[in-house]
């Protein structure tokens, strides 16, 4: 059994409060008295009219990586990055996987959420992240394998993030296959009709770039970075 | 015995304080979702030297790699006592694949650079300028950027009269790019090494000004992933 937020909102924050006083180290409602260790992951959309659907947070060990350059989407980051669900993403049950995270609403431009994650303190703790740029057929953010083991309580590390191509839908920017506001059309579909490999984002060419047929306007054009990630252990 | 085992440690530190003399493995990524890279030239060289400079005339050597992808003149043109690696990988490097782990024994050179062209491109090429190469042992990314030669007019007509030797694109080795393009431009305005403006491309595959397609052959920095481990 995996030890899935064991730590509430609620009790979380009453840790806190009595660790602040001195009185407990570790989280209160755990069992068997296992040191935790917590992190918050905030991200910022840092885009002009690239809403980012709702973040997926995964709490993992150094064996796992969501996905890599040259690399197949899994099922779980096509159905992510076409369609911004996290839910197949997060379900992973692989045996590397401490614990999941994921945002209740799209994080729209200029604005920032944040997930927390809580585990069994190990020695080697890795962090991976991810979400669509909903105006697109298939461009996600994150990061994958993020070291946060040498976080002290209290200590912050912070990056910018890229903008991947999932691989498996073709960036035709048609009408009908882009699930943001600028379409509102399809999320995901099993098929997969482009490179179908993992890479860096080409970017988009919107109508106003002499592609009539694209729904997309100058407003969601990119470029990177398109967010910024900041991870706090707070416990 | 402490003689012999003394002998040894003098010239060591000697060399630690002058950071010479590192063994260097080199791997590059090609991060593009659409673009392949011509073959790499990887060279350990000192700071008498580079294969090019941001705001600096292309060097004749380099012309021909980035508008052909041709390295023969940046071999010829290599000082003796660099230590390179010319074309690793023995082909192009597609879309989201890494080259060959290279090693190089870098002697006293302490720079490092890499170029290659991409392709479909005029004359743009992925780089890297004269990176210190660290004397700390460990693993270190760089993330490299897509430049333009300056040497070339940027009309994305793909044109291979003189095997491709002649102005326009030598080829889009994806096989995915259009023909009969009329041109983007016909002008160029930075004749020195600059960033790269990207691809305009477009979307007729028999027509239109460009013969490069916009949504599969533009890019957004950075272009490559090198990964140097210092042994």
């Amino acid at each position: 059994m995996k030890p899935f937020n064991i730590c509430t909102l609620k009790s979380g924050a009453l840790c806190l409060m009595l660790a602040s006083t001195g009185l407990l180290t570790a989280c209160g409602s755990d069992d068997d008295a296992a040191e935790m260790a917590s992190f918050e992951i905030t991200v910022t959309n840092l885009s002009a009219n690239q809403p980012l659907s709702p973040l997926a947070a995964l709490l993992h060990d150094a064996d796992y990586k969501a996905w890599s350059i040259g690399g197949a989407a899994s099922d779980g980051l096509e159905v992510l990055a076409e369609g911004g669900d996290s839910s197949t993403f997060i379900s992973d049950d692989a045996a590397m996987l401490m614990t999941s995270a994921s945002g209740s609403a799209p994080v729209g431009p200029g604005a920032s959420d944040t997930l927390t994650v809580t585990a069994d303190l190990a020695s080697v703790m890795q962090i991976t992240l991810a979400s669509m740029l909903v105006n697109t057929n298939d461009a996600f953010t994150g990061t994958t394998g993020l070291d946060v083991s040498d976080l002290s309580v209290g200590e912050s590390m912070n990056q910018t993030l890229p903008i991947y191509d999932a691989g498996t839908e073709a960036n035709d920017e048609m009408a009908g296959t882009i699930p943001g506001p600028a379409d509102g059309g399809e999320g995901f579909n099993a098929v997969r009709d482009d490179v179908d490999f993992v890479a860096r984002h080409p970017g988009v060419v919107t109508q106003n770039d002499g592609y009539s047929s694209s729904v997309l306007d100058e407003s969601h054009r990119f470029d990177s970075p398109i967010a910024r990630l900041v991870v706090t252990r707070v416990k | 015995m402490k003689i012999t085992a003394l002998i040894p440690a003098l010239p060591l530190a000697f060399m630690s304080s002058m950071a010479f003399s590192q063994n260097i493995d080199v791997q590059v990524t090609n991060l593009t979702h659409g673009l392949h890279f011509t073959p790499l030239f990887i060279s350990s060289h000192t700071s008498a030297s580079n294969l090019f400079e941001v705001g600096q005339t292309a060097s004749a050597a380099l012309k021909p790699m980035a508008e052909g992808g041709s390295l023969d003149a940046l071999v010829a043109a290599s000082s003796a006592d660099n230590v390179n690696s010319v074309n690793p990988v023995g082909a192009l490097l597609a879309p989201a694949t890494s080259s060959p782990v290279v090693s190089l024994d870098t002697g006293a050179n302490d720079k490092l650079s890499i170029v290659a062209m991409v392709l479909p491109t005029n004359d743009g090429f992925v780089g890297l300028d004269s990176w210190t190469i660290p004397s700390e042992a460990g693993s270190y990314t760089v993330y490299l950027n897509a430049y333009d030669a300056g040497t070339e007019v940027n009309d994305e007509v793909i044109d291979t009269v003189n095997g491709g030797g002649d102005d326009g694109i030598p080829a889009a080795p994806g096989g995915d790019a259009g023909m009969n393009a009329t041109g983007v431009t016909t002008t160029e305005s930075n004749t020195m090494v600059h960033i790269h403006r990207g691809n305009l491309g477009d979307t007729d595959l028999t027509g239109g000004v460009s013969d490069v397609d916009s949504r599969i052959h533009r890019w957004l920095n950075p272009v490559a992933k090198v990964v140097v481990t210092v042994k």
